[in-house]
């Protein structure tokens, strides 16, 4: 692997008491799509606000390319950021904004509008060079920034929320091109949401943050299909929870007993092989069926209908209330309210959680 | 009743108010000031003619204009602390700025007497450390209407550009920043512009209030710096001439009126004089 292009060393953060980051330690390959993901108050604008410059660290370091910037004043850094409410400037047209960088550093009067020209190209926004900000809607002013922040050829774009003031429509439209135009750029991009599914649509890697302290970090795929811990299991997707014990160790991976039933789950390293563990079970994996048909019983308790999913709330007298989300068009059951079901699961569909 | 019947009862008290006693009377004025002593525009003409009065209208407007940038230098300075900085005291800070109201302008002025006076605090404690020899002329002169009028006037100034800069996200400065410019020349190009609106605004405010202003340049001018409301006093009270008076009171207002007509091509009116709440 290649060295990071930015890293974060023992970054600590203090308002008073309260710790906004927490011995944060963080690197960045060049070019990746990464995702800074978690609750407010988890501290991941306040990272990225660090490696943004506008945070001074109450200790800690943070480096570019091998360098030392953690003092560094934020035009200085050559980041460019993209803000959450755009801030676009009010008094100047788009394509005034668009070149502000350009205009910064100095561009010669040709090189400038071209450059400008093709920024705006790029995000679809030509016709608009002459509008001032507040002529423009917000999934177009948003564009705009897009182009503001990348016509100076940042190496790392920072984006803050970027899409949280848009609606779902066009929030999930602006996530296939933001995706399609790291793909295109080859530019890093750090990126903040509390939004999981904007972080597991568009993200290389995603870094789930919470008091200040990174929880976990990894690829979408393998964040959700191996939570560490209760609480990312929950803040990616749902899960639903089981307390087990271990009762045995074979070549397949541990023997576990919950409500009765015995089942085996894929090994995982760092686990303890003996005494009670937490189980993380997602609501899609779990097989709805007639009495009998499943090793555990239940009775349905509520049903929510989402059109193309449908979640239906099961109590069971041991796990407590379990959640099953099954696909609606291939419902083998169609439950009702106070109906007697079954439920299980495949194998591989409960993982161990390593911290509680 | 009707909507119109009740908006007109609504309306009328105040309407009436207005009519009685302000309307009519300046109405009686500009009478005045075209019958008194004779018919005729007898005392326009003398007012042109006069060198006093001309000295007296450069002088006003040229205090006024003063006043006006000096309030504007010192209010934007203090606005862009409160708005920017202060945090915690800024409910002090704004207390600070709205303390004088609480206070008539009539005492404010006689505390710059007793500041600025021949022998008042500033020249004892000069003199006293010994940086002077003879009292500086701090009153009776413009320089003392000044420092008394831009300490009058300063609130005016600040209010709306405060209320303009609190509008102003700083994500501004830091997206200006974030994009390579340094800290001054992000002020200059992405945040100076934004308050605009407020420093005309608020200049505005001053300019008008200033041009009309009575108490603290009679007080702290001594009779030596003649303002045109002075001028006016002197004119009906000294000298019974009621006719060149009105003429002038007429003159002042139409000069007024002028310079908001001025103004409303760059300034918002209806933002500036009705809805200037912080």
């Amino acid at each position: 692997m290649s060295d990071p292009i930015l890293s974060v060393r023992k970054a600590v953060k203090t308002y008073g008491e309260f710790r906004a980051l927490d011995a944060v330690d963080l690197d960045i390959r060049e070019g990746e799509f990464l995702t800074l993901l978690g609750p407010s108050g988890s501290g991941k604008t306040t990272l990225l606000s660090a490696i943004a410059g506008f945070t001074a660290l109450s200790a800690g370091e943070v480096h570019a390319r091998g360098s030392n910037i953690t003092r560094l004043p934020p035009e200085k850094r050559d980041f460019a950021m993209v803000f959450q409410g755009y801030a676009l400037f009010p008094t100047m047209t788009v394509a005034e904004n668009v070149g502000y960088p350009l205009r910064v550093r100095k561009y010669g009067r040709s090189a400038l509008q071209a450059r400008v020209r093709d920024c705006l190209d790029l995000v679809q926004m030509g016709q608009f060079a002459d509008r001032m900000p507040h002529q423009l809607s917000g999934g177009q002013q948003q564009r705009i920034a897009l182009a503001r922040a990348l016509s100076f050829e940042p190496d790392v774009l920072l984006l803050d929320e970027p899409l949280s003031a848009l609606d779902k429509k066009l929030r999930a439209d602006l996530q296939w091109e933001l995706k399609a135009l790291h793909e295109r750029l080859g530019v890093t991009f750090i990126y903040v949401t509390h939004d999981q599914d904007e972080a597991l649509s568009m993200s290389d890697r995603i870094v789930i943050l919470k008091d200040g302290a990174i929880q976990q970090e990894g690829a979408p795929g393998a964040l959700y299909d191996w939570p560490r811990t209760r609480f990312v299991a929950n803040f990616l997707g749902k899960s639903n929870f089981i307390s087990a014990d271990v009762v045995g160790q074979g070549a397949e991976g541990l023997t576990v007993e919950a409500a009765g039933q015995r089942f085996t789950l894929a090994p995982r390293p760092g686990l303890a092989p003996q005494g009670p563990v937490s189980l993380a079970l997602r609501p899609e994996r779990i097989r709805l069926g007639a009495p009998g048909q499943e090793a555990f019983t239940g009775r349905v308790r509520q049903i929510s209908y989402l059109g193309e999913r449908c979640q239906v709330l099961v109590d069971h007298d041991v796990l407590g209330e379990v959640l099953v989300s099954q696909p609606t068009w291939h419902a083998g059951l169609r439950p009702e309210p106070q109906m007697d079901v079954s439920f299980g699961w495949g194998a591989g569909a409960c993982v161990p959680l390593l911290e509680t | 009743m009707n909507e119109k019947l009740r908006y007109w009862m609504l309306v009328l008290p105040g309407l009436a108010v207005m009519v009685i006693f302000y309307i009519w009377p300046v109405l009686n004025i500009w009478g005045i000031s075209v019958t008194e002593p004779a018919a005729g525009l007898g005392n326009y003409t003398r007012m042109f003619d006069s060198r006093a009065v001309q000295v007296s209208f450069v002088l006003t407007f040229r205090i006024a204009a003063i006043t006006t940038v000096a309030c504007l230098i010192l209010g934007y300075v203090v606005a862009y602390t409160i708005a920017n900085f202060a945090g915690r005291v800024r409910p002090l800070m704004l207390g600070l700025v709205l303390l004088p109201f609480w206070v008539s302008v009539l005492i404010r002025s006689f505390a710059w007497i007793v500041l600025l006076g021949r022998s008042g605090l500033v020249n004892d404690t000069l003199i006293g450390a010994g940086l002077i020899a003879t009292p500086i002329r701090f009153m009776h002169n413009e320089l003392g209407v000044l420092i008394a009028m831009v300490h009058v006037m300063l609130p005016f100034a600040v209010l709306p550009m405060l209320t303009n800069m609190r509008g102003i996200s700083d994500s501004y400065m830091k997206a200006a920043r974030g994009l390579g410019a340094s800290e001054w020349r992000a002020f200059r190009e992405v945040y100076f512009p934004q308050t605009l609106p407020g420093v005309f605004s608020g200049g505005l405010l001053v300019f008008v209030l200033s041009l009309g202003f009575y108490v603290t340049p009679a007080l702290l001018g001594g009779g030596r710096v003649m303002m045109i409301s002075e001028y006016i006093t002197y004119q009906i009270q000294e000298f019974l001439n009621w006719g060149l008076g009105a003429a002038l009171s007429v003159v002042l207002l139409l000069a007024t009126a002028l310079v908001l007509l001025v103004a409303a091509r760059f300034v918002n009116l209806r933002k500036t004089f009705l809805e200037r709440s912080s």
